[in-house]
């Protein structure tokens, strides 16, 4: 399979980008190297090319309703303007893809994981009634993520105030150096910041000026390592790592997304059996000792028993240590409870710890909303 | 460009080797810190510890991934530099200078010839771009 690549591609060449295949597309890993984009984030701006990752758009009669019917989170109840993290499933409560869904009056736009594409255009696609227009638009749309506590400053004066005042998860369409643009008060770094999606021909032009407005306040172009760290940092599920088709929304934490108070939902009955039933494994987080880090794969040990698997793991940089994320039985799942991690030569003491890890970011607290990875 | 100096040896693992009176120092390549990225952690051996070429006699923990570090050579580790215990990121500023990791006095320093010279690991380098 040939590689995709996005509209930026060029840019990211003359910035000097590490490139890597990523859900196939040629993807920036980063630029100036991890930790100086992790905390350019945390402390000024970071810019990110997230146009690998898919939009469809649900439009025609109906088309909330049948959002609303495929997503466990509340999309018929959400304000026009307001944007919904959501758990996509499968009847049996499997996890199909989690996303952003933005609730405009008549119509929804999904916004999907780049490596689940497909699979998702196919689940939905199988499950649309009559009447229901759905379009992939994945390939006409630039997406880019400007994060960090600089992100307001830099857009001050270029976009209309409404914009400015957005709340966390509310979104506007505003015309942008020409170009019309959905932009949303939302990322997957836990700092203030927007997304921007817009025609793929006006990619350049955003680019460049994004780029220089944001110069003079410390922005960066970021690459997936650091949207990787940072979005570990606040605990935030991955797609494929923490969360998958054998993975329910219920144990991975994600309860707040599931509103079994809806009248019907694509997983609700097996959803309602799950909860009924208590849970058998729990996703956590877990804080280390020594100076090994956990990562993806490692074993979950209680004693000489192993118990679970490290779904996420990495080198924090702001704290300076490894942190990790792994399902482990739900009796054992408290925090406080110490487990060992063991992969390769490394023998990790671990202990569950409450997410997110990281406390100084402007959303600091999980149950605002986990954003679309 | 990764720097490929020569006069030392490589593994095709991106360790190299100085030899210097039969005692063989030891790091990484500096395409090897490029891929790493932001190092955070070298464990190493202890003094005294015997090792054998193309045996695992430690590791280096990135931010974002974790690589067993090889022996270009068999013999005992005569030094460590622990100055990287504090400094980690030397690995990725300094690599074939402040960023070393062992020293090791060599059984037989005939086992080099088996390792790439600069001339063909450079080549590997190529055909890792490929």
């Amino acid at each position: 399979m040939s590689l995709r690549t996005t509209p930026f591609v060029e840019h990211h060449r003359a910035a000097g980008a590490k490139l890597v295949p990523f859900a196939g597309f040629l993807m920036p890993l980063q630029y100036e190297g991890i930790v100086a984009e992790h905390r350019a984030v945390r402390e000024a701006a970071g810019l990110f090319d997230v146009s690998h990752m898919g939009e469809f758009e649900i439009s025609g009669p109906g088309a909330v309703e049948f959002a609303d019917r495929l997503l466990t989170n509340d999309v018929a109840g959400a304000e026009p303007g307001q944007a919904v993290y959501s758990p996509l499933c499968l009847p049996d409560g499997g996890i199909v893809d989690d996303l952003l869904a933005y609730r405009l009056a008549d119509r929804v736009t999904l916004v999907v994981n780049a490596a689940n594409i497909t699979a998702d255009w196919d689940h939905v696609t199988a499950l649309a009634p009559r009447g229901v227009q759905l379009e992939n638009r994945s390939e006409q749309v630039a997406q880019l993520a400007l994060q960090g506590p600089a992100a307001v400053r830099i857009l001050q004066g270029l976009v209309p105030p409404a914009v400015i005042d957005l709340p966390y998860y509310r979104f506007t369409e505003i015309v942008l150096w020409e170009s019309p643009t959905l932009i949303s008060r939302t990322g997957y770094t836990g700092e203030d910041g927007f997304e921007l999606y817009f025609p793929a021909e006006y990619a350049d032009r955003m680019w460049e000026r994004l780029v220089r407005a944001g110069a003079p306040h410390g922005l960066k172009p970021c690459g997936l390592g650091a949207r990787d760290s940072l979005r570990l940092e606040m605990g935030f599920c991955l797609y494929g790592n923490d969360i998958d088709r054998t993975t329910n929304p219920l144990e991975a934490g994600l309860a707040w997304t599931v509103k079994l108070a809806k009248p019907d939902f694509v997983g609700k009955p097996e959803l309602e059996r799950v909860k009924a039933q208590g849970l058998t494994r729990k996703l956590v987080g877990f804080d280390v000792t020594g100076p090994r880090v956990p990562r993806h794969g490692m074993e979950v040990f209680d004693g000489a028993a192993g118990v679970g698997i490290v779904t996420s793991g990495g080198f924090s940089p702001c704290l300076g240590r490894g942190i990790g994320m792994g399902y482990v039985p739900a009796a054992s799942s408290r925090t406080g409870s110490r487990f060992t991690v063991r992969g390769g030569s490394a023998e990790i003491p671990a202990t569950v710890t409450p997410r997110p890890f990281y406390e100084g970011a402007y959303h600091s607290k999980p149950k605002k909303a986990q954003p679309s990875g | 460009m990764a720097q490929v100096p020569a006069g030392l040896r490589y593994t095709k693992e991106h360790e190299w080797a100085k030899l210097d009176g039969g005692v063989v120092t030891v790091g990484v390549t500096d395409w090897a810190q490029e891929q790493l990225s932001d190092v955070v952690y070298v464990e190493l051996p202890a003094v005294g510890k015997a090792v054998r070429q193309s045996d695992a006699f430690g590791v280096i923990e990135a931010v974002k991934t974790v690589s067993d570090l090889y022996a270009p050579v068999s013999g005992e580790v005569v030094e460590v530099n622990t100055a990287l215990a504090d400094n980690p990121g030397w690995v990725n500023e300094s690599p074939y200078e402040k960023g070393w990791m062992i020293r090791i006095k060599a059984k037989d320093a005939k086992e080099l010839d088996a390792l790439l010279d600069a001339t063909a690991y450079g080549a590997l380098l190529e055909e890792a771009h490929r």
